[in-house]
């Protein structure tokens, strides 16, 4: 199910489980297998080692998450900072005041720029502007016919006032082209260029020349997703040539992870417009940094967990909650809620098969039923208020009431009375610092006890309530000596000891 | 190393062979260590036999040209077409890139300026299979001595687009070897070239490599994990947008510019 980064990581770390922060050396093993994921996805060296620096210092600062286990934190962390270089919302174009507005394309060869300026074309016409095409790429080959006939096939207007193969200069058709399209009212000029090198002075002058020429709203880059190591120098040398405003990224519908996004962006701190996905000319999208960062870490099925975990662990819900475990308040009703907002993050076997480590509880994972949670709602579904808030009422007929109306026998009542003490009392046990090793339960066999890595976490909350040791054992201890009424059993006591 | 995009298991490999090396010969200085690394590098790249395959006698030698979109598929045919030329061969180029728009006239443009004759397909969209055809017997009815055939960039992951390269193979053979299948990669590509490589390969038998775009700032490192890794040899490197921007792959040369320092 996984990548190989995945599987590493969860090596890297299935004994670092419950640490109260994130240790040089868990985050140096992280950091180690991010930077081989992100020169594998040809993101730059230099890139690369500024990236991972940023991170480092980040991540030692950082407390652990009260969803997610250090590697998994460590690569959040990542996902976040790739994000923000990328560009941390979906970036607009640049409309001029008073039209036309200018756009103009840059890139290196066969970067596709030509292609591009159809797909843009088209779009722009769909969002009701009048997009005129121009055809300053007088250098390769047919690349004026090319444009026109991308044109005709969006039905977008191309000047094209020079035959190109070499004839004409490109600066002066595109001083035609703003005269022209002011005259004839075009909301949007795209300025088609010709393919050059970061390294080809001439060429970059050019480049310079048509710019000055048509002073654009954008100067778009656009860049081959599939580039490598050269990003860099190839982003430097347009951005210091040239000048960019904006990134389009081409050929993403091919399968190079696309590491090139990140350096550019990064050197040119313009950015990411565009994405261009195929072959059609409507294959042509805003730039979703999110989904670009997961690509570039090829780490997808970890980030949505990562996600999905703290999306419906709600925030507001689980302070309560702990807040409710440590005053013992802990009630059937809050255990049925627990579980639904467990269920929120979707089937529980998938859900725990995505954790990277989860393959050593495959067998638990295989005998859990996922019915039985249903049963237990089910059960707690059929109690009155009064019972779900106070289980001690449950008396014999009671019980067998509610037996009969979720359909189920009177031992399996029982059986639900029973394991709910216990992990009210497990749980009480770890919101003083514990760990959710629970002693005798199958983790997985009870909605509430799968729940307890998260409640574990809750250590946080509960610290900054008033802990004052950064060791969980001695703050475990401290805590115990302040508030702790009800004596742990032996066993769960047990779990102090694994917290450390 | 990584930053010429050699990857970094390749890179790493060749940074423990140099090290072996380097600590049986004792060479400790700069200089030393990368005259031996370009010889390392010039060792592995010259075990395969770079010249093109034309002298079975067998004419006409048939040249399939494919590769990703942009890579310089077209360019380099129109180049190897005007080399080709110049040393009296006669030659009819396919334009079976059937699909990207004027793909055919920038191929027709080439064919001008080399004076190579050219077979275009009858309408936009037309079978490719079908122009590779033509090509041949065409080649074979003018008595020419090469056909290179031009076809669509493709992306490795689309099946359909990789698996019509299968029918255009098929096609050639009714009537003619073919001598040489060429997979264009951009130098400036990066880790995706392998993959690239990796595809085109098993779908479509590549004979060689040609790099293009080795004129810019990119190294190309990637060449020596191509080579290493599919037994490929790189027979030609794209150095320019000119029709003389073209060259035999040297690899003396192309180590010389991999080890030399900025």
């Amino acid at each position: 199910m996984f990548g190989n980064l995945s599987d590493r990581l969860s090596d890297t770390f299935k004994n670092l489980r419950g640490k109260g922060r994130l240790s040089e050396s868990d985050i140096d093993a992280t950091l180690r297998d991010i930077r081989k994921a992100l020169l594998e996805a040809d993101v730059a060296l230099e890139v690369v080692k500024d990236f991972v620096a940023a991170i480092r210092e980040r991540a030692l600062g950082d407390e652990v998450s009260k969803a997610l286990n250090p590697a998994q934190q460590v690569v959040q962390i990542v996902n976040e900072e790739l994000t923000k270089i990328l560009g941390s919302e979906n970036q607009k174009l640049r409309f001029a005041k008073n039209p036309p507005t200018v756009i103009m394309l840059a890139g290196l060869q066969g970067s596709g720029k030509t292609t591009l300026a159809g797909k843009l074309a088209k779009w722009l016409k769909d969002q009701n502007q009048t997009p005129i095409l121009v055809a300053a790429d007088l250098q390769r080959p047919n690349a004026v016919t090319q444009l026109q006939v991308l044109g005709e096939k969006v039905d977008v207007p191309v000047f094209a006032p020079e035959p190109g193969n070499g004839v004409g200069d490109p600066v002066q058709v595109a001083k035609k082209a703003i005269a022209h399209a002011k005259k004839s009212q075009f909301s949007v000029v795209i300025v088609d260029t010709a393919g050059r090198l970061g390294v080809d002075e001439e060429m970059m002058q050019q480049a310079i020349g048509i710019r000055d020429a048509v002073s654009p709203d954008e100067v778009l880059f656009v860049v081959d997703s599939m580039l490598g190591q050269d990003a860099v120098n190839v982003a430097k040398a347009f951005k210091d040539g040239v000048g960019v405003t904006g990134v389009v990224l081409t050929k993403l519908d091919g399968d190079s992870r696309g590491g090139a996004a990140l350096s550019v962006a990064n050197v040119t701190g313009a950015p990411i417009l565009f994405s261009s996905t195929g072959e059609g000319l409507d294959a042509f999208e805003p730039f979703y940094p999110d989904r670009m960062a997961s690509r570039i870490l090829d780490m997808g099925d970890v980030i949505s967990l990562i996600e999905q975990a703290q999306k419906s662990f709600d925030e507001v819900e689980s302070k309560k909650l702990a807040d409710k475990i440590a005053n013992e308040e802990f009630t059937l009703q809050d255990f049925l809620e627990q579980m639904q907002q467990l269920r929120k993050m979707g089937n529980m076997k998938n859900l725990l098969g995505m954790l990277p480590g989860a393959g050593k509880m495959k067998q638990q994972l295989e005998d859990f039923d996922e019915s039985e949670i249903s049963r237990t709602e089910a059960i707690i579904r059929s109690m009155t208020p009064i019972e779900r808030n106070t289980p001690r009422v449950l008396n014999g007929s009671r019980r067998l009431r509610i037996a009969k109306g979720s359909g189920t026998s009177v031992t399996e009542v029982n059986q639900l009375v029973n394991r709910f003490e216990q992990a009210a009392k497990v749980m009480k046990t770890m919101s003083k610092g514990g760990m959710p090793n629970i002693p005798g339960t199958n983790p997985v066999q009870m909605g509430g006890a799968v729940g307890g890595g998260y409640i574990g976490g809750k250590k946080k909350d509960k610290k900054k309530k008033g802990s004052k040791s950064g060791n969980p054992a001695k703050r475990a201890a401290e805590n115990q000596g302040l508030s702790f009424v009800d004596k742990a059993e032996p066993k769960s006591g047990s779990a102090f000891g694994i917290s450390n | 190393m990584i930053l010429a995009d050699f990857g970094i298991e390749t890179a790493e490999e060749v940074t423990n062979q140099l090290k072996t090396q380097a600590a049986k010969a004792g060479a400790t200085t700069d200089a030393e260590l990368r005259l031996m690394l370009k010889d390392l590098l010039v060792e592995r790249l010259s075990r395969n036999d770079s010249t093109l395959n034309l002298d079975d006698g067998k004419l006409p030698y048939v040249i399939l040209v494919v590769g990703v979109n942009g890579a310089g598929k077209t360019t380099t045919i129109g180049k190897l077409a005007r080399w080709l030329r110049d040393g009296d061969w006669e030659v009819v180029l396919g334009a079976a890139d059937t699909f990207r728009a004027a793909a055919v006239e920038q191929l027709a443009t080439w064919a001008d300026r080399a004076g190579a004759k050219i077979v275009k397909p009858a309408k936009e969209g037309a079978d490719p299979a079908a122009v590779a055809y033509q090509t041949v017997e065409l080649a074979i009815q003018t008595d020419a001595d090469i056909a290179i055939i031009d076809t669509a960039g493709r992306l490795q992951n689309k099946k359909d687009l990789m698996d019509e390269l299968g029918k255009i193979r098929r096609a050639v053979e009714k009537q003619a070897k073919i001598s040489e299948v060429l997979l264009v990669i951009d130098a400036t590509n990066g880790q995706n070239a392998m993959s690239q490589a990796k595809a085109f390969a098993e779908v479509a038998e590549v004979t060689g490599i040609v790099m293009t775009k080795l004129d810019g700032t990119a190294k190309g490192g990637i060449l020596y994990a191509l080579q290493k890794e599919l037994d490929l040899p790189i027979k030609l490197v794209g150095v320019g947008e000119q029709v003389n921007d073209f060259a035999f792959f040297s690899p003396e040369e192309f180590a010389k510019g991999l080890v030399a320092k900025k």
